[in-house]
């Protein structure tokens, strides 16, 4: 590496960090809904571009879920070829606008990007978003289609994962069907990450480009309910199953007053908000009300979406409340930064262990513990303990529970011989996304347990190989 | 999009849908409710299936006008369109031949009651139907009732028909008449309000007792936990895990709070919704 790293020197001189991305400036912004960061300017793109060095050996694929030829999008990129560097991105990734906003690039591409070693690491995502933005605001180009084979395909699910799913099956020949529970597809893309940090727009064109390569998109639709895997592979006319269902049941704390006026879950504060829209209440029909002090339970990214919609629909104050330290925060560092940035408050070292209403059952305070670290856990983080007596009262008027999800069960619950585990998932081969039921395959957060986008799109084109292999050996 | 092939105006505030939904009526059982959205910048709203028709593939749902999505729901007329209709969503009603059951509607709630009573009666079971309402213009489907019950008693508030009463005073008149231990089990559903007092006595009788129970609700397919209710200690949804529960074990005073909690924009939403049909805005 230090050889390629020294020829690349000789050729230019080093720009040791990542050109930055433009944002919306944080007073502003905490007051709209718009986008955060505004993306690369072409200029700004190909001087980005230029910092690759493009390695022999890119240690940045390897960190790639989904395996995208990075080094050779970056170098059409630097050469103002940005129709060639989606062309490129989009052999491997289905969804780029989407990956280059919320994929974790920090933990992946960019975490082993040789540059990064010295230097920052090229900014790989910001240049992925670029390139796909470039594109949306033009004329995209369907991808190539093969010949259809004969075989349908229905996908349980529209998150990332099926999405994903979806689009490869489709582009080798098999007629797809996506069913989506909610009015609209998305899934997490949608109901979860906010307006500000994924439009809608984005996610919406993206699936409109699905159906312009003969994808069916059947929302309102409910698997488990008003059919069931077993009926869609036996008379339904299916001949293979994906099951991409995601963490879609929320955590509570199970601690008492939970269930207070202005307790939500964050997927219930966040479904309002970005898939009903209740930040246009009352032009849009879904109310959400957000008190003068919110306390989000939680430390990932979906606390921090919590925190800083929170903010956005007038909270006077909003607190992150974690009962582990900074150190452990387990959101990206990104969406840690931008919340500080726009005024959220940490507690660290904090936990709930009571929460407090007043006569009319709307909460007014919690009643908190300190925490101090103690050793590792399984996961390696230190592992917080309570200290006795610590207990404090936080007066606070909403609580956001962002704790965690598991699988919804009524896919699971409703399919005879789908092996789970004792916490609901789905039992599936990571290599294959292979169930224990012949035709069915399965991947992403209801396999895992809550993850990220680009994971679950990686196990949806995993299994749309291993349905592909599997259909074509029905023949 | 699901066409509303018939209307009916049941009362003044009442009102029935026949809606094409062949997927849903194919494999909804009575106790099962859906979820709908009128137009894109509307609400998603729980309501019970009222009937069904597997042949025709439609559902009927019967809903009073009490905000504004119900209201323009009720505006809406034979040969529109509801945008979004899922289901049939929660538990089908647990139903079996017990013996004797009382099936209590109150107010709107004799919609819901209706298709569990017709099962009850169809499984075996002697049902005794009772409905009520404030008044004689808001009792509907008394043919409907008593055609799926065994026999059928009929109360208003007010005594403008039939006779004078509460629905949970004829529950109590005839516990007392046949005996506590003659009842299997009694479904109540109706208002909060309503089904927390026929609890009350029935559990003085220590007889059985189901709700049907119609909280706030945003996906419906228990992914937010808006819905969220205390029975028996622990924390369940009522999408997923009802609607209907044991009303002993209830708390319906933790069910009403959460109920009122979006009181207030509940009626800014219906201030502007009036005021823009006053000036003959929308639909």
């Amino acid at each position: 590496m230090d050889n390629e790293q020294k020829a690349g020197k000789q050729k230019r001189e080093i720009i040791p960090k990542k050109h930055p991305m433009p944002a919306q400036d944080p007073a502003a912004r905490v007051k709209n809904f718009s986008e955060v960061a505004t993306g690369y300017t072409k200029e700004t793109a190909i001087d980005e571009a230029k910092r690759c060095i493009q390695c022999k050996k890119p240690f940045c694929r390897e960190g790639c879920p989904v395996d995208v030829d990075i080094p050779g999008f970056i170098k059409l990129v630097s050469e103002g070829d940005f129709a060639g560097g989606i062309r490129v991105i989009k052999e491997k990734n289905a969804l780029p606008a989407i990956c280059g906003r919320v994929c974790p690039q920090e933990n992946q591409c960019e975490q082993v990007c040789t540059m990064g070693k010295k230097n920052e690491p090229v900014a790989i995502g910001r240049l992925e978003r670029f390139c796909a933005d470039w594109e949306l605001a033009g004329e995209v180009t369907p991808p190539k289609v093969e010949q259809p084979t004969g075989f349908k395909a229905a996908v349980v699910g529209s998150g990332p994962g099926g999405l994903t799913c979806a689009a490869d099956l489709a582009k080798l020949g098999h007629q797809v069907t996506i069913f989506e529970a909610l009015h609209v597809p998305g899934g997490v893309l949608m109901y979860g990450i906010p307006e500000f940090r994924l439009p809608k727009k984005v996610v919406q064109t993206e699936i409109d480009n699905l159906k312009k390569i003969g994808v069916e998109v059947k929302v309102n639709s409910v698997v488990g309910k008003f059919t069931t895997i077993d009926e869609l592979l036996d008379g339904g006319g299916f001949d293979a199953v994906y099951i991409g269902t995601g963490a879609g049941l929320p955590y509570f704390m199970n601690i008492p007053g939970e269930n207070s006026c202005g307790v939500y879950s964050a997927n219930e504060f966040l479904t309002r908000v970005n898939l009903m829209k209740a930040y246009l209440f009352p032009e849009w029909d879904t109310p959400v009300k957000i008190g003068k002090k919110v306390a989000v339970l939680g430390g990932g990214n979906v606390a921090m979406d919590s925190a800083r919609t929170a903010l956005r629909l007038g909270a006077e104050e909003s607190w992150i409340v974690y009962r582990r330290s900074e150190k452990e925060l387990p959101a990206r560092r990104e969406e840690v930064e931008h919340a500080i940035e726009e005024g959220v408050k940490f507690a660290f070292l904090t936990s709930p262990v009571k929460i407090i209403a007043d006569e009319k059952g709307i909460v007014k305070s919690m009643e908190c513990l300190r925490y101090e670290l103690g050793e590792p856990d399984e996961s390696g983080r230190r592992s917080p303990v309570p200290i006795p007596g610590s207990e404090f009262i936080m007066d606070v008027d909403t609580v956001v529970v962002a704790i965690g999800q598991g699988p919804n069960p009524l896919v699971p619950r409703t399919t005879k011989g789908l092996e789970v585990t004792k916490r609901g998932n789905i039992v599936a081969d990571l290599q294959t996304g292979a169930t224990s039921k012949q035709g069915v395959y399965a991947g992403g957060d209801v396999v895992t347990g809550a993850a990220t986008v680009i994971l679950a799109m990686g196990a949806g084109r995993v299994a749309a190989k291993s349905i592909h292999e599997y259909l074509m050996n029905k023949k | 999009m699901s066409k509303i092939l018939d209307k009916q105006v049941l009362s003044p505030v009442i009102k029935l849908m026949v809606v094409e939904a062949p997927e849903i009526a194919r494999k909804c059982l009575p106790g099962q409710f859906i979820i709908l959205r009128i137009g894109e910048e509307s609400e998603r709203i729980p309501l019970t299936i009222a009937d069904f028709n597997r042949e025709n593939g439609t559902i009927t749902i019967v809903f009073q006008e009490v905000g504004k999505t119900t209201k323009q729901l009720g505006m809406l007329e034979i040969g529109d369109s509801i945008r979004d209709l899922a289901g049939p969503l929660g538990m089908p009603s647990h139903v079996e031949n017990f013996g004797a059951v009382i099936c209590v509607g109150g107010g709107v709630g004799v919609a819901p009651v209706y298709p569990i009573t017709r099962a009850l009666k169809e499984a075996g079971n002697h049902v005794i139907g009772i409905i009520g309402s404030r008044n004689k213009e808001l009792l509907f489907w008394e043919d409907k009732m008593r055609e799926a019950s065994s026999e059928l008693h009929i109360t208003t508030d007010d005594g403008s028909y039939v006779r004078k009463g509460f629905v949970s005073d004829v529950l109590k008149e005839i516990i007392e008449d046949r005996g506590k231990d003659n009842i299997a089990m009694v479904l109540a559903i109706g208002p909060q309000p309503m089904m927390r007092v026929c609890c009350r006595l029935t559990e003085e009788y220590g007889i059985k007792t189901i709700v049907s129970l119609n909280s706030l609700m945003v996906d419906g397919t228990g992914m937010c936990g808006c819905c969220r209710v205390t029975v028996g200690g622990k924390t369940r949804f009522v999408c997923v895990d009802g609607p209907e529960f044991d009303g002993h074990q209830v708390d319906f005073n933790e069910l009403a709070l959460r109920s009122a909690f979006f009181q207030n924009e509940e009626r800014t939403a219906m201030e502007r919704f009036s005021a823009q049909c006053c000036c003959g805005g929308a639909k």
